[in-house]
């Protein structure tokens, strides 16, 4: 009997172990307050008028990421408008990843004209909150009441290397879905991307 | 069944033919080095082979700097196991118009004895839970796997880890 409760207390715990790596869909996402590389500091709360967020895990250095910043750029400039902004926030510890400093980030904003916010996750707080294990990892918020709720959590489309060959843009859709008033339909996707560079 | 499997098969090896037949071969020390490229529906098979060989699968890039660490690590598992059965097989995920920039003269300068093939298939969607459900996406990722037990790991290895978990597999 004893050792029964051990071995269900053992599977609890696993179970909650496994849950607590960062979000599920439908859970309520946490706000955060980090510097853009215009120098602001910047909290989902700053946004009075938006439906939801694009909050999409970045970096400068990852050849999946910049297969898609073109694709970011006009995901922002399509659902900026109608209340979904993107947030790009950039997790890896520069001390492990030299070209993802705040500095280059900097660069390469300017550089590509971001028209969203790209925030620096100092100190590596945030991603492990949400659970992002790569970039670019996107998850998909909408505010309904005074919270934040998870939607979607995956990749932007299904082809990194060749946007005329993409058959499903996930993200598109789940965003579309949310603002015709639906449930997303495909709520989770994986894709390859680098991992998070956390410095040993 | 069997004869789905021999069609897979065909159509796998005349790929791969077509492949080798079409693409310019790359001449490194006058010798023709060549990484066959594969979908995933090549490279499938790889995935559940039935026999007494235990078969380590690393997913890399030559872009991915904590795979590059790593993968003198599995090329001495390819030498300290060589009488044994044990397959190493490096399943690299550069963009395809990388394999002449970056891939062979990555294998032909680091002198990369393990077997090495390209993945190109960019519906990793599909792809990625089917190697295992639990990877996410990140590499570098390795599949263990022999007839009767399988283990996946998203994450990066030592030597020290990796011989650990070979020896009581």
């Amino acid at each position: 009997m004893k050792r029964l409760l051990l071995i269900m207390f053992v599977m609890v715990s696993t179970i909650t172990i496994a849950l607590s790596q960062g979000y599920n869909i439908g859970d309520k996402a946490a706000d955060f307050r980090l510097k853009n590389v215009d120098g602001k500091m910047v909290s989902m709360a700053d946004y009075h008028d938006a439906k939801g967020f694009v909050v999409i895990f970045s970096c400068n250095h990852c050849p999946y990421v910049i297969a898609y910043e073109d694709r970011m750029i006009d995901l922002h400039n399509k659902y900026a408008p109608k209340g979904f902004p993107v947030i790009a926030i950039n997790p890896n510890d520069p001390a492990a990843q030299p070209q993802d400093s705040y500095e280059k980030m900097i660069e390469r904003a300017a550089e590509k004209k971001f028209p969203f916010v790209y925030l620096f996750d100092e100190g590596q707080k945030v991603y492990p909150v949400y659970g992002a294990t790569r970039t670019p990892h996107v998850y998909l918020l909408s505010k309904r009441g005074g919270d934040l709720i998870v939607e979607y959590i995956g990749t932007i489309d299904d082809n990194y290397k060749d946007v005329s060959e993409v058959k499903e843009k996930f993200l598109e859709t789940a965003i579309d879905e949310l603002l015709a008033g639906k449930k997303v339909s495909v709520t989770e996707t994986k894709a390859i991307g680098c991992t998070i560079k956390v410095k040993k | 069944m069997k004869i789905k499997f021999i069609k897979f098969f065909l159509i796998m090896f005349s790929s791969m033919f077509f492949y080798i037949s079409c693409s310019s071969p790359v001449t490194v020390n006058d010798k023709k080095l060549i990484v066959p490229v594969v979908d995933f529906e090549g490279f499938k098979p790889s995935l559940t082979k039935e026999n007494d060989t235990t078969y380590v699968i690393n997913f890399w890039a030559t872009w991915c700097a904590p795979c590059i660490k790593e993968i003198p690590y599995f090329e001495k598992l390819t030498a300290d196991y060589a009488n044994e059965k044990l397959s190493v097989i490096l399943v690299n995920l550069d963009f395809p118009n990388h394999y002449d920039s970056r891939l062979i003269p990555f294998i032909n300068d680091n002198n990369i004895k393990s077997k090495v093939i390209m993945l190109d298939d960019p519906n990793s969607n599909y792809w990625i839970n089917e190697v295992d459900p639990t990877w996410t996406g990140a590499i570098p990722a390795t599949l263990i796997y022999n007839s009767s037990k399988r283990e996946f790991y998203e994450k990066e290895f030592t030597y020290g880890e990796l011989k650990g978990i070979i020896d009581n597999f």
